[in-house]
């Protein structure tokens, strides 16, 4: 077959697709140059302020352990879950799989109202519940990377004969908990950690739950800065996709060395 | 119990073999299927407490009054009251748009990138930075376009510098929206690209070839062949990604906070943190709302799919 060049159309598309994708990334890394001053080129001191707000490292700290948190409990919860769906209980599959795509018709915003009205007027939970990130903000995160990791980890599943790894490691005499975490999870690294960066993706960006539920997270300092100081919050803006762009990569590249392909779509907006 | 598991490896090694072949599943039966049930249950309680009880008791509040008694009144108010109705107006003209378009733009980047004589790193490139992109939103990216577009972004004072032309004084806002749309279409035409790549990918050379060597012209092909096999794919990506902007609320937030582009997330948002409050039971209602059109499109989406991986092995 003979080699074919780059068709016309198609170099106006990429180009424009280019243009539109890279522009607005541009733009903010020259706003965040601007001086805090007189607003004109160029100077570090938005990233000098970002860096010296006390603000800053906490409400980082605190998206990034919550995130920890998330992909703890997450994998805990839905890796034994989905295994047993798979190895004993087939039928459930699809009834997995629909749980999977309830977040698409409850998104965050609704998730949010609901989660409020049950716990403090429903079921009058106390402020040591409320009140916590860890306990009231990780209990949704989980629900929100549900749809992720179960993808991630239904696929992984699939392609693996979980019946005969799971048969022969039993009938070698290991327990289920050796079974599961000898020979299942080694089996499944790469689709595990795929759902652990999209996790860790979404945590760090997600806003609308943390927000309106007066948690003071990462997310919720960028706005907060954007409202006193436009330029420092573009050179935090930066450090955001920065921390996206790592944990997007890093499933690219472990994924590609296990060859297989996960990439899945945020709901962090 | 690690350790004694390891060390009956040898010994059951020649044994394994004749009992895996001799017993299909480790202890049929009906005691033992019965009992897998129990495997699950952490996760469906879990799943209760965190999805299905609290949006249940979003459905449930929106059709209670304030004496906790049923009343359709609250969801009936948002067709009567014309602010409400025009929210769920302007939010679902601005996902069509954007659904649209995101659609259109993304199948002509995702063909072009993936369509034969387009060198391969590119394709990797576009499919690498709409997996990233995809995930992009929220504050971050609306943050982004501010710096961009805003009153005092980049391309707005190149604009003024350079052809003398304030935007802002003709028309167009950033928090108006069409400045929205333009925003939303950073994640809606990356997320196309992902989502109908495998689709273009279905589209078989050989499919191709037949047709021409029948005689066929390209556009032939395309109306016959090309555009009723992608059809599932793209309506159902169209679907996806007007659930996708509907359900945005922090983007939005970000870009037109105080300055009253009534979209339904941003009512909700508003009713919640206490704003406005009229009605305790409005955010229910709007929410119930939301809920509505969302599942509407799931019931379009799930068929959808289902037709489009009729092609895709």
């Amino acid at each position: 077959m003979k080699k074919e060049r780059i068709a016309p159309s198609a170099v106006v598309w990429l180009v424009l697709g280019a243009l539109y994708f890279l522009i607005p990334l541009l733009a903010t890394f020259l706003f965040s140059l601007r001086s805090l001053k007189t607003g004109h080129c160029c100077s570090l001191g938005s990233y000098g302020f970002i860096i010296h707000d006390p603000s800053f490292w906490s409400t980082i700290k605190l998206s990034f352990r919550l995130a920890l948190e998330t992909i703890v409990i997450g994998l805990v919860l839905f890796v034994p879950t989905i295994y047993w769906v798979h190895l004993k209980l087939p039928r459930l599959r699809p009834l997995i799989g629909f749980m999977a795509l309830v977040p698409f018709v409850i998104p965050p915003i609704i998730l949010v109202v609901g989660l409020l009205k049950f716990y403090k007027d429903t079921l009058h939970a106390p402020f040591w519940f409320l009140g916590k990130p860890d306990l009231f903000l990780v209990g949704a995160y989980v629900i929100l990377a549900f749809p992720y990791i179960y993808f991630s980890l239904d696929a992984g599943f699939r392609s693996i004969d979980v019946h005969t790894l799971t048969e022969a490691s039993q009938n070698l005499g290991a327990s289920w908990r050796t079974t599961l975490g000898r020979v299942i999870l080694p089996n499944i690294r790469v689709a595990a950690l795929s759902g652990a960066f999209l996790t860790l993706a979404i945590v760090m960006g997600e806003f609308t739950i943390a927000s309106l539920a007066t948690f003071h997270t990462f997310p919720t300092y960028l706005q907060q800065i954007n409202q006193d100081e436009a330029y420092p919050a573009a050179a935090a803006t930066l450090m955001s996709f920065g921390i996206t762009w790592l944990a997007m990569l890093s499933i690219l590249l472990i994924g590609r060395r296990g060859g297989q392909r996960t990439v899945r779509v945020g709901i962090g907006r | 119990m690690a350790v004694e598991g390891r060390q009956l490896t040898e010994l059951a090694a020649t044994d394994a073999v004749t009992q895996t072949a001799l017993r299909p599943g480790p202890k049929p039966g009906r005691r033992r299927r019965s009992l897998a049930w129990l495997g699950v249950i952490p996760f469906f309680a879990y799943a209760c407490m965190f999805l299905i009880f609290p949006a249940a008791v979003v459905m449930i509040g929106a059709f209670k009054n304030d004496h906790g008694a049923f009343t359709t009144t609250n969801v009936l108010d948002i067709l009567r009251t014309a602010n409400l109705r025009q929210s769920f107006w302007v939010s679902i003209k601005l996902s069509a748009i954007t659904a649209f378009f995101g659609a259109v733009f993304g199948l002509l980047i995702a063909y072009a990138a993936i369509r034969k004589g387009t060198p391969g790193w590119i394709r990797s490139a576009f499919g690498t930075f709409s997996g990233v992109a995809a995930n992009f939103g929220g504050i971050p990216l609306a943050f982004a376009f501010i710096a961009t577009i805003g009153t005092i972004g980049i391309i707005t004072q190149l604009i003024q510098n350079v052809f003398g032309i304030n935007i802002y004084q003709h028309g167009f806002a950033i928090w108006d929206p069409r400045g929205v749309e333009i925003v939303y279409l950073y994640f809606q035409i990356p997320l196309m690209i992902l989502v109908i790549a495998p689709a273009i990918d279905g589209l078989k050379a050989e499919w191709s070839e037949a047709s021409s060597n029948l005689g066929a012209s390209r556009w032939q092909y395309w109306r016959h062949i090309g555009v009723p096999v992608l059809m599932p794919s793209i309506l159902g990506a169209f679907v996806l990604l007007f659930g996708n902007s509907f359900a945005a609320y922090a983007t939005a937030y970000a870009l037109t906070s105080g300055t009253g582009l009534p979209l339904v997330p941003i009512v909700i948002g508003d009713d919640l943190s206490g704003n406005v409050l009229s009605n305790p039971h409005e955010g229910q209602a709007l929410a119930f709302g939301m809920f509505v059109v969302l599942a509407a499109m799931m019931l379009f989406y799930i068929p959808l799919q289902r037709r489009a991986s009729r092609w895709a092995k």
